[in-house]
């Protein structure tokens, strides 16, 4: 598989854009809106020139700003799905997928189930479909480098769910180094091996989605996982565990080992509700019930600083309301703190 | 004041407005009577002047459509310092008065202007010739071409000629096979106006071109010597015109329409095919 080199340094608006990435397979880049992740898409494209670059597909050298190196976007090899898919109104979805395709389109329409709508309009056709015939227009060009941006921001969650899986599947199949930008962590997670966390500009943290789990490298990281955050302060407790008081004033047991200010992170998974008061052994935290929200057989129960995920069955044993006083447990080995910078 | 009241008052209004757009240009057409237009419309004045504004128009259209879809296209799709001056410097002969506008081309390009001198020495001559006349019109109507030109390429998703360039397209195959296409309505609405303006021209073809018939006297000029002579002919001249650019006007009409009800029908078949 190729290996695709990007390093960019670009001012932004609010901050500069300064990454660092080398891929040969899929990676999703996850971060806000306004994060530079589109940016980085267009400087790999030769949509935007940065003011400082590199960008290689092996030793194919598309930008390189030292030596006065930038191919115009069409000597590129990429292919770039746009958000929105950017289709041609006035062509047809084989028209559309033809544009950019140096052989017959026959095969390339049969393999995203597009041959019956060949002769239709983009306008003529659903979102799902839409977004099939732009990912078969930018692979039918032949592409080193894929490129997609927020490929499926535009779906609704009904088309979304089968989209996803399906999108996976596909750009697994290509073999292509293979750039997904997206808002959306499950997204994410859902289509790519490896996710990059993208704020303002920088690369906090690339790697495999359990690690980004496991081992955040910073609270935002966290916090982009669906993780709780909780702040304190930490000092060394008795048995090896680390005491943290919390700002509200609770105290509780980390296995991380931490001094100072940290944030506490704790995954929904990790939290559980009780009705006593303060059962003894794990972390304890009183808080109200402020909402609880069903989906896929489990109950998202937000309660006070923190929310809890329990299988159903869990949840209607427990008969929650929102106004309950409850107690959230979590143990102290899944309990992470991480320091403040 | 009661609704009815109201109402009565802007029908009445709306109806002195009408009438008084609508009483000249129907006096044009009912002032003699029809066979006696048909006779003057194929006297040698009419006839001349016809040829003439068809020729120069057709040029100074070719011209316009030639040199104004590349400005325009280059000025709706970059950003450059300056560019609100090259647009209002490209506006100005719209709002300038046509002797203005004459003056203006006799003292650029006339014998003893600015670049006459070059042109003569090409062995051009472009004083009171039909090429004064082309020039005059495309002077004057170009303008009203590249004004929409620019806006009917500005209204071009941008992210769609991203698409074209990173789908191998070069430049000239992005404004070819996806600008032009989807900028058509609007340019063809731009080329309309410019047409219906240029055959129109009056004041900067006399200054610039002159008068003279079968070389550059147009309809307008035509209309403006028979009035002193033969008002039948200024007459027929008229009411030719008011069909001429009635069917222009009516073509904008009918492709706008035919593009929206186009638009209409995708948007409904989309919802359709999403629902």
């Amino acid at each position: 598989m190729a290996l695709l080199s990007v390093t960019v340094a670009h001012p932004l608006r609010d901050f500069r854009l300064e990454l660092e990435l080398e891929l040969d397979g899929v990676v999703a880049l996850v971060g806000p809106s306004g994060a530079g992740k589109t940016t980085l898409l267009s400087v790999i494209a030769g949509l935007l020139t940065p003011r400082e670059g590199r960008v290689a597909l092996e030793r194919e050298i598309w930008l390189d700003t030292r030596r006065r190196v930038n191919l115009p976007p069409h000597r590129r090899r990429v292919g770039l799905v746009f958000q929105d898919f950017a289709l041609f109104p006035h062509m047809t979805v084989r028209q559309n997928v033809a544009y950019g395709s140096p052989a017959p389109v026959e095969d390339t329409l049969a393999r995203f189930g597009l041959a019956r709508l060949a002769a239709q309009r983009p306008g003529d056709i659903s979102g799902g479909e839409r977004q099939r015939v732009a990912l078969a227009r930018a692979i039918a060009r032949d592409p080193g480098v894929l490129l997609l941006d927020e490929p499926l921001a535009s779906l609704d969650a009904h088309t979304k769910a089968s989209v996803r899986s399906e999108l996976a599947r596909t750009l697994a199949d290509t073999g292509l180094p293979t750039i997904v930008v997206t808002h959306d962590y499950e997204d994410a997670v859902a289509i790519a091996g490896l996710v990059g966390v993208v704020v303002e500009g920088r690369l906090r943290q690339l790697g495999a989605p359990e690690e980004l789990v496991t081992n955040p490298a910073d609270a935002f990281v966290a916090s982009f996982t669906g993780a709780n955050l909780l702040r304190g302060a930490a000092a060394s407790g008795e048995g090896g565990l680390t005491r943290v008081i919390l700002q509200s004033g609770e105290r509780i047991r980390s296995a991380t080992v931490a001094e100072g200010d940290v944030d506490v992170v704790v995954h929904p998974w990790d939290v559980s509700i009780s009705r006593e008061a303060a059962p003894a052994g794990p972390n304890a935290v009183r808080c109200e019930v402020s909402s609880l929200t069903r989906a896929g057989g489990r109950v998202r129960v937000a309660a006070g600083p923190l929310v809890a995920e329990l299988p159903e069955s869990q949840a209607a044993a427990l008969a929650l309301v929102p106004g309950d006083i409850v107690t959230a447990l979590f143990d102290p080995q899944s309990t992470r703190l991480i320091r403040r910078r | 004041m009661s609704r009815a009241a109201t109402a009565v008052l802007f029908f009445l209004a709306s109806a002195i407005a009408l009438a008084f757009l609508v009483f000249p240009v129907a006096a044009l057409l009912t002032h003699s009577p029809p066979d006696a237009l048909l006779d003057q419309l194929s006297s040698r004045l009419v006839t001349d002047a016809l040829v003439v504004s068809l020729e120069t128009s057709a040029a100074a259209q070719a011209a316009i459509l030639l040199f104004g879809t590349p400005l325009a296209y280059l000025l709706a799709t970059r950003r450059f310092r300056g560019r609100a001056v090259v647009v209002t410097l490209i506006e100005l002969p719209i709002v300038l008065p046509p002797a203005v506008a004459g003056i203006g081309l006799l003292v650029a390009f006339g014998r003893l202007g600015l670049l006459g001198g070059t042109i003569s020495t090409l062995g051009i001559n472009v004083a009171f010739n039909k090429a004064a006349v082309v020039l005059a019109v495309a002077f004057v109507a170009g303008p009203i071409y590249i004004r929409t030109a620019i806006a009917a390429f500005g209204a071009v998703d941008p992210r769609l000629l991203a698409a074209s360039r990173t789908l191998g397209a070069g430049p000239a195959k992005t404004f070819f096979r996806v600008a032009l296409p989807l900028a058509a309505g609007g340019l063809a609405a731009g080329g309309a106006l410019a047409l219906a303006r240029g055959l129109g021209e009056f004041g900067a073809t006399i200054m610039f071109a002159g008068s003279l018939q079968g070389i550059t006297q147009t309809l307008p000029l035509a209309i403006y010597y028979a009035f002193d002579t033969n008002l039948d002919a200024a007459l027929a001249i008229s009411a030719l015109f008011v069909i001429m650019t009635a069917a222009v006007l009516m073509s904008l009409k009918l492709t706008s329409l035919w593009h929206s009800s186009r638009s209409r029908s995708r948007t409904r078949s989309a919802i359709f095919a999403s629902s």
